[in-house]
């Protein structure tokens, strides 16, 4: 079964159309990335997903459960809708890290905070605290940062930054990690080091959606691509096969002028 | 000149306490006006910004004389049972008012100038509203509204001379009687009192900032 199944969502901002009818599936363990030129609505997508803007119309599942349905009121309660928020992580392009908390405290402090709702956590409270330290330094780890786990955001180089911040949405536990174009803020050398992590969570299957204008990455690591075009899905499928070979006239145009570049 | 130095240091008191009531007060007043002109029921944030236009378009000396003699006048003239203030509170009531107003605006410019990802941020990470003001954009808000609120601050320093207008009995009118008397300065040296309160106060606002200065 799936563990995500998104069915006709639809999204207006005042009388613009910025996503039509958008419907695809993603299974676990598997890396999908979305294409498009700017303005195609892939960010709004993923904005979706995150419940950072309600779609107008269709559903959202996952794993078989419906999180969110344009038709039905009651999967929109405020009340509920942090709970599903954690279902996705969530990196920005920006990063958006606290400047105020060192890279360990970026990545552990919305873990803590949940952490008090455990009915166990008085009791526990010490241990809790010790294991999401112990957590937070090895996610940092993973993520090339040992040593940095107590620099504050504005002492850290761009591509440091956004590895922080994925070890913040990776402390969650996210079934599905969304990127916002992860590294069109960074300069190509730092893009590297952002995208050896990425590459390394997918070899790890870990699920994840990718906004990203890094075609021969999207290539090599997503399992699916979908190209979207003012608000639609043009193409769909096998990311080898669209990005090489793709079908609809569109498609090849938007990836030939990359080819150019 | 002890006696003189002497009663200028006790003039010098009624400044303080004037600014020391307005900082209490107008500190968590402007907060209020502040969510108040934010506010979504337009007609509130309608009046709470109407407000802080009239306050702020208007000089705070005339201030000062509306809220210590209109009261009585009204009383007076229809009979109305307005309650009175006395010179300081007088004073005090219109300083309060007027720098809550001006307050209002530096959280207003602090708040609008976090960005909408540290929101965003908080949110996607399950955080509440709740948290994330605490937690997250708090501390971001204290350290932009700062300097500004410093700067605003150092001019109630100096403003609070302005009670005088009501025969406040504070260092400027103390001193421009010995000038009346046709000794000028004790005139002169009122102003070495400002200078070294706002020069403490420069250096307070200066290590607050440096305290800060471990994120940007």
């Amino acid at each position: 079964m799936a563990i995500l199944e998104v069915r006709n969502i639809e999204k207006h901002f005042g009388a613009t159309r910025v996503l039509e009818d958008i419907s695809f599936e993603l299974e676990r363990g598997q890396a999908l990335a979305i294409i498009g030129s700017s303005g195609s609505g892939k960010t709004t997508l993923l904005r979706c997903l995150n419940f950072l803007e309600t779609p107008d119309q269709g559903s959202i599942a996952v794993e078989g459960k419906v999180i969110f349905d344009a038709a039905d009121p009651a999967t929109q309660k405020e009340s509920e809708l942090r709970k599903k928020r954690l279902h996705f992580g969530m990196v920005f392009q920006s990063f958006n890290l606290f400047p105020q908390y060192t890279a360990l405290e970026n990545v552990t402090l919305a873990v803590k905070l949940l952490a008090k709702e455990r009915p166990d956590y008085k009791e526990k409270k010490n241990r809790i605290l010790m294991e999401i330290e112990d957590e937070g330094k090895a996610l940092l780890e993973r993520m090339g940062l040992a040593d940095r786990a107590d620099h504050y955001p504005h002492q850290l180089s761009g591509g440091q930054q956004q590895r922080v911040a994925i070890a913040r949405a990776l402390a969650l536990h996210p079934d599905i990690l969304c990127f916002d174009e992860p590294t069109s803020a960074l300069d190509p050398e730092l893009t590297g080091e952002v995208l050896k992590v990425i590459r390394s969570l997918a070899d790890q299957k870990t699920t994840m959606i990718i906004v990203t204008h890094e075609m021969a990455f999207a290539r090599d690591v997503a399992d699916q691509v979908i190209f979207m075009d003012g608000g639609v899905i043009v193409e769909q499928g096998d990311a080898k096969q669209v990005i090489d070979n793709p079908q609809q006239e569109r498609t090849r145009q938007f990836l030939s002028r990359y080819a150019e570049n | 000149m002890d006696v003189i130095f002497s009663r200028l240091c006790e003039a010098f008191l009624i400044n303080c306490e004037l600014f020391f009531v307005t900082l209490v007060f107008a500190i968590p007043l402007g907060l209020v006006l502040c969510f108040g002109a934010r506010s979504k029921f337009k007609p509130l944030a309608w009046l709470v910004k109407t407000f802080v236009w009239v306050i702020r378009g208007t000089p705070l000396m005339l201030q000062v004389i509306i809220f210590f003699f209109v009261p009585g006048i009204m009383n007076v003239k229809y009979g109305w049972n307005l309650p009175m203030f006395g010179r300081f509170s007088g004073a005090a009531v219109a300083f309060v008012i007027n720098y809550a107003c001006y307050f209002s605006e530096i959280y207003r410019g602090g708040i609008d100038s976090i960005p909408r990802g540290q929101y965003e941020a908080g949110e996607v990470l399950g955080m509440t509203k709740t948290q994330i003001f605490f937690k997250v954009t708090l501390m971001q808000l204290v350290k932009r509204i700062i300097p500004p609120m410093g700067n605003e601050i150092i001019t109630l320093v100096k403003d609070t001379s302005l009670a005088r207008i009501i025969s406040n009995k504070e260092i400027i009118m103390m001193a421009g009687e010995y000038t009346s008397k046709g000794l000028i300065w004790p005139l002169f040296s009122t102003g070495l009192f400002f200078l070294v309160f706002v020069g403490v106060l420069t250096l307070l606002f200066g290590w607050i900032e440096r305290k800060m200065d471990y994120f940007r």
